[in-house]
């Protein structure tokens, strides 16, 4: 009974953390002379007022469950992958090229051909940080850091050079961005709104992931090599290549997820020079949507669907009450902190739990408590 | 065209521009070394740089006193840096992710006040050059070092005194303990709480004049993003000085001057993709990270939260 309610109260931390935040943000409203409760009724309509509106959510939703994906298999396994922007963009610098200059086979082929060179193009920028960390010992938080500023530099030379929409090489006003795919490469959309295939494919990806995770060999390794690295090698578990597949796995996901945002919705890559102007913030969000999710991919799903609801939601609030659409980047992190923050209470009930478990004798839970114990004493 | 670059008062140029840039890395970066030193890696000071930033501006266009302006600017990176050192001291949040927080709080809030009461772009008149009596005289080095406004030689000042903190005193004695080993410093009395809170609280109050000196005395206007990624630069710069403050001096530097180079290759209008320019210093962090790491040892705690037996 009691252990029930404890598992209740964890699950709902992540809730209590985003109404902790909307409150933070209800008080910073009227601080600005705004009404909370006119300035949230405008979000909320604007996510899910209608079917557009909705549409748009999981338009916005998608990103965020893609990365997000990658960052459940990154966090599960130790490694903190804060490059999601980065391999967002090169995914989506490499998928876009492949659809420009490939032609002559039916549109489908070229899509799927796009779609594998991004997200090999996204794991390829996360194979750089993770062979980094696991041979060379060098932390992945600055490495991964660093990538996505190469990326962003990468982004501007392609996209004001090389691959410059031919339109604007012969304006004057040079706007980064590539020329238009053709619409026979145009992911298809579900319902009359601009969702798209995409949505689909990341849903089926989280069900994916929880499989590997959970269900594979692969996906056990990765999570005993989190949970505890020493206990992990001393199982025989090669732990470098597993820090290594981590990161690749994570960054793959991003670059997928930058292919599929060119390929479902703006149908060509543009930018305003900085990695916002093309991922929307995504790489950071989809960590957000990840935590809330708490790192697992199927609870990812609707926690992206709530923090895109928000990023559509901020920007009918912009036009109704004038509350710059920025708050909802606030608020999230925010959420972030309270989240993290929060993690204290869960591992002191955690800690009771064990310790009342440890009496009942259960071998699983028990026996990671004393691998913890032995790694803490270890020199 | 390319020849441009070699002639006398281009080649002044540059160098003048890659010291003033130096002036917010080498704030975040020295106070970021305080608080790594300690064991908390604080990956938020770009955010506390947003905000901090917004606050000199706005006090600067509304006072019309940039001495206001930079205090305001202090007191909210510090006020940032509190909520850091609750969050991670007393809460043992996840440093890396919590970071990661404070830097979307910052990038939206500082925007949101900007954009409701600023609104538009407007410049401020920011911290003037001072001339060093005599020293700016001398012919080429004057122009580069003593010919800089105020925050530019309060930076590079920063430097020595932060070793000379850290290396000569006992409050240096007792972060580097700290960030150690935190249970033998606990055991001799030393409070690990204080000394981190006081540790993450300076470096708030660095990121806050960091923030303060490309508002007001850099680049004198306020937008979105303003820093674009500077912060982090400063953590990593943190790592490539070794946890040094010369060290820090040293990428700093190389940051700024390669700024500095890209920025004059697009004034004189040299066609050469000055995206790979830039580019350079990232690539260069890296391999210098892979070089030194066998080499240079990272604070034993860091990352790691402290939790008291019993």
């Amino acid at each position: 009974m009691k252990s029930r309610l404890n598992a209740i109260l964890d699950a709902l931390l992540p809730l209590f953390a985003t109404l902790a935040a909307l409150i933070v943000g209800a008080i910073m409203l009227i601080i600005l002379d705004v009404n909370p409760i006119v300035a949230y009724g405008a979000l909320l309509e604007g996510a899910f007022g209608n079917t557009n509106a909705l549409a748009e959510t999981l338009v916005k939703a998608t990103p965020l469950l893609l990365v997000g994906l990658g960052i459940c298999i990154a966090y599960r396994g130790n490694v903190i992958n804060l490059g999601g922007e980065g391999q967002m963009i090169v995914g989506a610098l490499l998928g876009t090229f492949v659809g420009l200059s490939i032609s002559g086979l039916p549109g489908w082929v070229i899509i799927t051909i796009s779609m594998v060179s991004g997200t090999l193009a996204g794991a390829f920028w996360g194979v750089i940080p993770g062979v980094l960390k696991a041979y060379f010992n060098v932390n992945e938080i600055l490495t991964t850091v660093m990538m996505n500023a190469i990326a962003v530099q990468l982004m501007s030379f392609f996209l004001t050079g090389p691959m410059i929409d031919p339109a604007q090489a012969e304006m004057t006003s040079l706007i980064p961005q590539t020329a238009r795919l053709d619409e026979a490469l145009r992911l298809p959309r579900l319902v009359p709104t601009r969702l798209h295939l995409g949505a689909l494919i990341a849903v089926i990806l989280a069900v994916l992931v929880y499989i590997l995770l959970w269900r594979t060999t692969i996906g056990y390794r990765i999570r005993a090599v989190g949970q505890n690295p020493f206990a992990a090698k001393y199982a025989g578990i090669k732990v470098n290549r597993y820090i290594v597949l981590a990161l690749l796995l994570s960054g793959a996901f991003a670059g997928l997820a930058g292919v599929i945002q060119v390929y479902g919705v703006n149908y060509r890559m543009i930018t305003d020079g900085s990695a916002t102007g093309f991922t929307g913030n995504a790489g950071f969000n989809g960590i957000v949507a990840a935590l809330f999710g708490q790192l697992h991919p199927l609870l990812t799903i609707p926690a992206s669907i709530l923090f895109g609801s928000l990023l559509v939601g901020a920007n009918t609030m912009q036009r109704v009450v004038q509350v710059p659409s920025s708050l909802i980047i606030a608020l999230n992190g925010l959420v972030v902190i309270f989240v993290v923050s929060s993690e204290i209470w869960r591992e002191k009930r955690q800690h009771k739990r064990l310790i009342v478990i440890k009496n009942e004798d259960n071998g699983e839970l028990q026996s990671d408590e004393n691998a913890q114990d032995s790694v803490e004493k270890m020199p | 065209m390319i020849s441009d670059l070699f002639s006398l008062t281009v080649l002044v140029g540059i160098l003048s521009s890659g010291i003033r840039l130096a002036t917010p890395y080498l704030f975040v970066s020295i106070g970021e070394t305080f608080s790594q030193l300690s064991g908390v890696l604080n990956l938020g000071v770009e955010g506390q740089m947003l905000l901090s930033a917004f606050a000199a501006f706005y006090v600067a266009i509304n006072t019309g006193n940039l001495w206001l302006g930079l205090l305001t600017a202090m007191i909210v990176g510090a006020l940032m840096g509190l909520a850091m050192a609750f969050v991670t001291v007393n809460l043992h949040a996840q440093q890396g992710i919590s970071g990661i927080g404070f830097y979307m709080f910052g990038l939206g809030m500082s925007n949101l006040l900007f954009q409701r009461m600023v609104g538009t772009v407007e410049t401020v008149q920011g911290f003037p050059t001072i001339d060093i009596p005599l020293l700016s005289k001398i012919p080429i080095f004057g122009n580069i070092f003593f010919s800089q406004n105020i925050l530019v030689y309060l930076a590079f000042l920063l430097v020595p005194v932060a070793w000379f903190v850290l290396n000569k005193t006992t409050l240096g004695l007792k972060i580097r303990a700290v960030g150690e080993n935190p249970e033998s410093a606990d055991s001799l009395g030393i409070s690990v709480s204080s000394i981190r809170y006081f540790t993450i609280i300076l470096g708030g109050t660095l990121s806050g004049l960091g923030g303060a000196s490309l508002s007001i005395a850099l680049l004198n206007v306020f937008q979105q993003n303003l820093t674009a990624g500077l912060g982090f630069i400063a953590v990593a710069l943190v790592y490539f000085g070794g946890w040094r403050p010369w060290g820090v001096l040293a990428g700093a530097l190389l940051f700024s001057m390669v700024n500095a180079l890209q920025l004059w290759i697009q004034v004189l209008g040299i066609p050469i993709a000055a995206e790979f320019a830039v580019m350079m210093p990232y690539i260069l962090t890296i391999v210098v990270l892979v070089l030194s790491v066998s080499k240079v040892r990272t604070p034993s705690a860091l990352t790691k939260p402290f939790k008291r037996e019993g």
